[in-house]
């Protein structure tokens, strides 16, 4: 999508109709892979930002071990201060160093994003399986439903359900884990519909292929026939749908965290970290900086990251 | 008419998250003391607390869709009220935010598309992307550090008692609007610019843009007859599928630079324990979303003719 | 033949028998891959009022050469490398846009393969026929619309006044090619270029639509050239033909003198495909397909293009490509035989 795609490689789209050309006559026989690693290749910006991104996750999972300040070392003598030698991201208003906060928050915003991936995916294999093997109604219902979640006003209903069982759950697991939890379940419940059409538009498609056909044919079970031949022809769209899930659910989580609404006080999501800053900013920039910067830049990544998988994986859909 | 069951399963959605939240919403009523006890009673009665869930369910129903929302906890006035006096700063602002977004997109997106893989159409793609990566929140902030504290421009507070007059009132207002109508604008424009541009892609290499070609029309009437107009009607889908980010957008936004919409209302009413409000809140975003969509729906049935046939 | 050497050539009489001279035509397309040599010199002449068939199969560059007439090719990847298109003594190739649109529509009509595709979904028929006179003819909207309505009725499309404001999907295939016959030929255009008219409309239809084109030809007395892969299209409608393979022309002869006397093996091989009800009644012939595919217009073969299918392939096909060569009166053929 983003400038390197490249003119597909029959002519036909360009006016064209009719001139055949066979690339694959010239090119030595490659799995699909590493035919989908060479079309991703090509779209540097993605390749750019997974290695951003990668570093990113390095940096937040591993930084902490070398990195050893304390999160919440408070000293009043060095508030609010910019970028420095002791602390390279300055400082909060408590003293507090900025960069051991980020790259702590960055743990938990990452975990969240991944986690509530997961959840959706989940959720939209289920749901996209259940309609395209069922059909007729069950398939009607389903995906009035599907469209149903689409046209959910989210961020309000986020917060409603997050205001009305936060203090149970947290009763339960503890503060932390109990809004985790939460957070993820809820995040992940509103962000698998598109999974959900993509696998259950796979089903539909490949239900009528010979593969398919011959499968069934040789007395497949469904489970089997599902597992083995529909979902792994879905893998590519999925994933991608999945990657930009990842980017939804850390902005949800940061709007959260924003919000005042999200993690405790005492746990610096990026997100926090922004809320805490918003009443700084005239004279401690950074503290808003560092932190949206972090947020800005993941799911800017993890953005051009979807794209490059589109161009590799989903090759039909030229956008 | 796919407004109405939408409202119905927003509605069941909503009714059964109320349900299924543990605790009585209105114990916050018995621990304040600001309200007396017979009113809450009432209140419980009127909600019929402890009739069967579907019955409880069409009281409460029939209740939202009367207007009947109770009255805040902390404001104690009427939820109604409450939410009449701070809807038209919100859709004020979302509105001019979207004309805004549409300003964007339709022109770059359409000039991007003309000239696909172009040093323009890199551009304007790298930009798309910057501008829907970065969240409300974060470029409110920016916003502010830049046109308020480095520049001192615009105000960053939004200020609902304007004590000027006349012409002077109206460039207040427009002065304290810009930002959060940038900030909402330019996130859905970038978004937009993506739709436009690539529904645009999708038509222009269509046979009936050969035919038109064939006809000797000049460029210009191709693009914008036959291609744009053709390219709308998959965009207005996807506009209406935005809605609910636009709104979430709105929320924070209205948080950011306070202004006193029906957003900031349901974060302070949060913050507060105002359940009425929250609920009332809720389910007037929900209906707004609906209300959009069915409007999208009108107009993609105006756009394409095939629907009417159907 | 290069584009500088054809321009220098005399311009003929306007008055002059031929309408559209394509002489050492050259277009190819930039992809991924390399340069796909489409169109890779192709001479192809037609007379006023005459109908001209182009036949080949898929892929030989028959559809790049019709639609290059009209410069409605993509450019890039697209370019004409070399040759001359003159209409009425004109060289179409080096015109601007703005010329190239006053071309279009009013002397040359082009009418493509899919009827179902090729009309505006969003708009009426009458809309769209009226566009075009309203454009070339500066027609007030009600004699467009006039004007739409009796260009249904031309191409017998029933009740024509109430139909001017249907939209296409109203319309059936066939009704919808017919729309785009009426579309084609609304400005009287002289040269009538129709892209596989017939391939993707029913049997019954095809018949119809041919008919139709027929029919206009001679009311409205305009020069025709039909691309098509059909042998059996080609012996119905046309006076003089066009053999294309592999983007090139490999034999030009009347239609009565190709098929008594086909000089290249390729065209040898397109009779022998048509399906012969009455031969396979009485005999048992099996139906003879042509072995082998298209060559790759990546980098065509040195030689003659079809020497890997064909029968009687010597040394010297493959050594250099066989011009194309007049071997009887009006009867051209790029082969050594």
């Amino acid at each position: 999508m983003a400038g390197s795609t490249p003119v597909s490689a029959t002519v036909s789209a360009g006016g064209a109709p009719g001139v055949l050309v066979t690339p694959e006559a010239r090119r030595p026989p490659i799995s699909p892979w590493q035919d989908a690693w060479r079309r991703f290749r090509k779209h540097r910006l993605a390749v750019v930002c997974s290695g951003i991104l990668i570093t990113m996750i390095v940096a937040v999972l591993v930084g902490p071990l070398f990195y050893r300040v304390p999160i919440d070392g408070i000293d009043f003598s060095v508030r609010l201060q910019g970028p420095s030698w002791d602390h390279p991201l300055g400082t909060d208003d408590l003293g507090q160093d900025l960069l051991a906060r980020i790259l702590y928050g960055g743990r938990i915003s990452l975990a969240v994003g991944f986690a509530a991936m997961f959840v959706a995916v989940f959720v939209g294999v289920l749901v996209g399986s259940l309609a395209g093997m069922a059909g007729g109604k069950t398939d009607a219902a389903l995906m009035w439903v599907t469209d149903l979640f689409l046209s959910l006003p989210q961020l309000p209903l986020l917060l409603l359900i997050i205001y009305l069982f936060r203090d149970a759950l947290t009763g339960v697991v503890g503060p932390e884990m109990g809004v985790f939890i939460l957070i993820v379940t809820i995040i992940g419940l509103f962000n698998w519909m598109q999974v959900a059409r993509l696998v259950r538009a796979q089903f539909f498609s490949l239900r009528e292929k010979e593969f398919v056909e011959a499968a069934r044919a040789l007395g497949a079970s469904r489970f089997r026939l599902v597992w083995k031949h529909i979902l792994p022809n879905a893998l590519g769209p999925v994933i991608v749908a999945a990657t930009i899930d990842v980017a939804a659910a850390i902005i949800a989580e940061s709007t959260l965290s924003f919000l005042g609404l999200g993690f405790p006080p005492d746990i610096p999501t990026w997100g926090r970290l922004l809320f805490d800053a918003k009443d700084n900013l005239d004279f401690a920039p950074h503290w808003a900086l560092f932190p949206g910067l972090a947020i800005f830049l993941t799911v800017l990544s993890i953005n051009f990251v979807g794209d490059g998988l589109r161009d590799a994986l989903d090759p039909r859909r030229v956008k | 008419m796919i407004a109405i069951p939408s409202l119905l399963g927003i509605s069941v959605i909503l009714f059964t998250v109320l349900a299924l939240a543990p605790g009585d919403p209105f114990e916050e009523l018995a621990t304040n003391p600001a309200i007396p006890p017979e009113v809450r009673l009432q209140l419980r009665a009127s909600l019929g607390m402890d009739d069967p869930i579907y019955i409880r369910y069409f009281r409460w129903l029939f209740a939202m869709l009367q207007g009947e929302w109770g009255f805040s906890f902390v404001s104690r006035i009427n939820v109604d009220q409450l939410i009449l006096q701070r809807l038209p700063t919100t859709l004020i602002v979302i509105g001019s935010s979207q004309i805004l977004a549409l300003a964007i997109a339709l022109p770059v997106g359409v000039l991007a598309a003309t000239r696909p893989y172009s040093i323009f159409d890199q551009v304007v793609n790298t930009l798309a992307f910057v501008g829907f990566s970065l969240p409300t929140f974060f470029t409110g902030l920016l916003f502010i550090m830049f046109f308020s504290i480095w520049l001192g421009w615009l105000p960053f507070v939004y200020n609902t008692n304007i004590t000027a007059t006349g012409w002077q009132w109206w460039w207040e207002h427009i002065r304290q609007s810009i930002m959060p109508v940038l900030v909402l604008g330019l996130f859905q424009g970038a978004a937009w610019t993506r739709f436009v541009r690539s529904a645009v892609l999708d038509v222009i290499r269509l046979d009936h843009v050969t035919t038109a070609r064939a006809k000797g029309l000049p460029e210009s009437r191709v693009t914008i007859r036959h291609v744009v107009r053709n390219a709308l009607i998959p965009v207005v889908t996807l506009v209406a599928l935005q809605m609910p980010i636009v709104f979430g957008g709105a929320i924070v936004t209205e948080q950011i630079f306070r202004v006193p919409g029906i957003g900031s209302l349901l974060i302070t009413a949060i913050l507060a324990n105002d359940t009425p409000v929250i609920m009332a809140v809720t389910f007037v975003f929900a209906c707004l979303v609906i209300f959009f969509n069915l409007l999208a729906d009108i107009i993609y049935g105006w756009l394409d003719p095939r629907i009417s046939y159907r | 033949m290069s584009a500088s050497t054809t321009q220098a050539r005399p311009v003929p009489a306007a008055v002059g028998q031929r309408l559209l001279e394509i002489s050492g035509l050259k277009v190819h397309f930039r992809t991924d891959d390399g340069m796909v040599r489409a169109v890779d010199g192709v001479d192809i002449g037609v007379d006023r009022g005459e109908t001209v068939c182009v036949v080949g199969e898929s892929g030989c560059g028959k559809t790049v050469t019709a639609m290059t007439v009209l410069k409605l090719i993509a450019m890039p990847p697209g370019k004409i490398v070399a040759g001359s298109i003159m209409f009425e003594g004109r060289d179409i190739v080096p015109m601007s846009p703005a010329q190239m649109r006053a071309i279009r529509s009013k002397q040359i009509g082009i009418v493509f393969q899919e009827p179902m595709t090729s009309l505006n979904p969003v708009y009426t028929v009458g809309q769209q026929i009226a566009e075009t006179v309203r454009h070339h003819e500066g027609l007030s909207k009600k004699a467009a619309y006039e004007r739409a309505a009796d260009m249904l009725r031309l191409v017998n499309i029933p009740s024509p006044q109430r139909r001017v404001h249907d939209y296409p999907h109203q319309f059936s295939g066939g009704m919808r090619q017919r729309v785009m016959i009426a579309m084609a030929l609304s400005c009287n255009p002289k040269l009538l270029i129709a892209d596989e008219p017939t391939t993707a409309l029913d049997v019954t239809i095809q018949a119809q639509i041919l008919e139709l084109l027929t029919e206009m030809k001679e009311r409205l007395g305009m020069a025709v050239m039909l691309i098509t892969h059909a042998m059996g299209v080609v012996a119905e409608t046309a006076q003089r033909v066009v053999v294309m393979y592999a983007g090139k022309v490999v034999e030009e002869a009347t239609v009565e003198d190709l098929f008594a006397n086909p000089r290249h093996p390729y065209t040898q091989g397109l009779i022998r495909s048509i399906p012969r009800i009455d031969l396979a009644a009485t005999t048992h012939t099996r139906l003879e397909a042509i072995p082998g595919t298209v060559p790759s217009l990546l980098n065509p073969p040195k030689g003659c293009r079809f020497a890997a299918r064909c029968r009687y392939v010597t040394e010297a096909c493959l050594a250099a490509e066989p011009p194309l060569v007049e071997k009887a009166p009006g009867h051209k053929a790029a082969c050594i035989l």
